[in-house]
């Protein structure tokens, strides 16, 4: 037992070296090069490319409601950077998210008869009465949260985040409500093969995955920003099928 | 919200420790929004407060856990 603590903690210091040995960047190897503070040409700096939105043009300041066809024309600077610079990142945390459901279901299932053991007694007339309102409206908030990504703030994991909540009040207030397991599924595996879809096309058509193949209108409009609004309407079912299918397990074990 | 995340882990009871997470993670997402970074929390908002505080209350009813074994 105390050998193996040693050669835990030797391990770990070996690691930590190595993962120091990253930081250890010299300018006159690579081709990086880090001002001192306060010294630093934040107009050429990556930040600044994407705030402007030109990456592969020339640095032009963007005016809301008139620079138009822009690399990637949305209002929002943190979702043209999350679905369009930095698609494949995305890409890679909804794959997160699917294996984490698929594990959850995985460890859950079981071949009994599915039967909620643990709510004994009816909803309250209140509970009941709430969810019927709210249901519809937060479903309504979800997909305007998704589909108005790129103008306003938030976007394909909030609404779909806002919709699997719905959900939840929809299985706490109606104790006999079930869902169609499979629509979910079917839901999910389109919009996640939509998503690569649209990627490999773009790989075919721009040269690289997930480019913005479509003109980008003026910026502040709803259809602008080229192909975003289609991945964020993905990633928003995918995101809201996926929470809703780990709600609606771990409910019915 | 340091007293509820102290709370949080004082607590014996263990529905009572969700309940301060999930305040915790409330009062992180107004502290997000008065940062000016409303993305980060509506997710916050959603996920932390909402869903994780569900999905642990749920486990916690299935389970009939407590602190002491």
């Amino acid at each position: 037992m105390k050998f193996r603590n040693i050669l835990a903690l030797i391990l770990i210091f070996i690691l930590g070296f190595i993962i120091l040995q990253a930081f250890n960047i010299s300018p006159e190897e690579g081709q990086l090069v880090i001002n001192k503070f306060g010294e630093a040409e934040i107009e050429n700096r990556t930040a600044q490319l994407y705030i402007n939105k030109s990456v592969n043009s020339n640095n032009e300041k963007v005016v809301f409601a008139e620079s138009n066809n822009l690399e990637s024309g949305s209002a929002n600077i943190v979702t043209s950077v999350i679905a369009n610079y930095r698609s494949l990142d995305t890409l890679g945390e909804v794959t997160v998210l699917f294996l984490a459901a698929t594990g959850l279901a995985a460890v859950l299932y079981t071949n009994k008869k599915k039967k909620r053991n643990f709510i004994v007694d009816e909803a309250s007339l209140i509970l009941k009465t709430g969810v019927k309102i709210l249901f519809p409206l937060l479903i309504l908030a979800g997909a305007y949260i998704f589909i108005h990504g790129h103008l306003t703030p938030g976007g394909g994991f909030q609404g779909g985040a806002v919709i699997a909540t719905a959900f939840l009040l929809k299985f706490l207030a109606d104790r006999e409500y079930k869902l169609a397991e499979h629509k979910l599924k079917i839901v999910e595996v389109l919009a996640g093969v939509s998503f690569v879809g649209l990627g490999l096309y773009a790989l075919f058509t721009e040269g690289s995955f997930l480019a913005n193949f479509l003109q980008t209108g003026t910026v502040g409009t709803l259809f602008s920003a080229g192909i975003i609004p289609l991945i964020y309407l993905s990633i928003g079912l995918k995101v809201g099928a996926e929470l809703t299918s780990i709600i609606s397990n771990l409910i019915e074990v | 919200m340091l007293i509820s995340g102290i709370a949080a882990l004082v607590f014996d009871n263990l529905l009572n420790s969700i309940i301060a997470a999930g305040f915790v993670s409330l009062m992180a997402s107004a502290l997000f929004y008065f940062l000016k970074a409303p993305d980060v929390a509506m997710t916050e908002a959603a996920i932390g407060a909402g869903l994780t505080t569900a999905i642990f209350v749920i486990t916690l009813r299935k389970t009939e856990g407590s602190e002491k074994e």
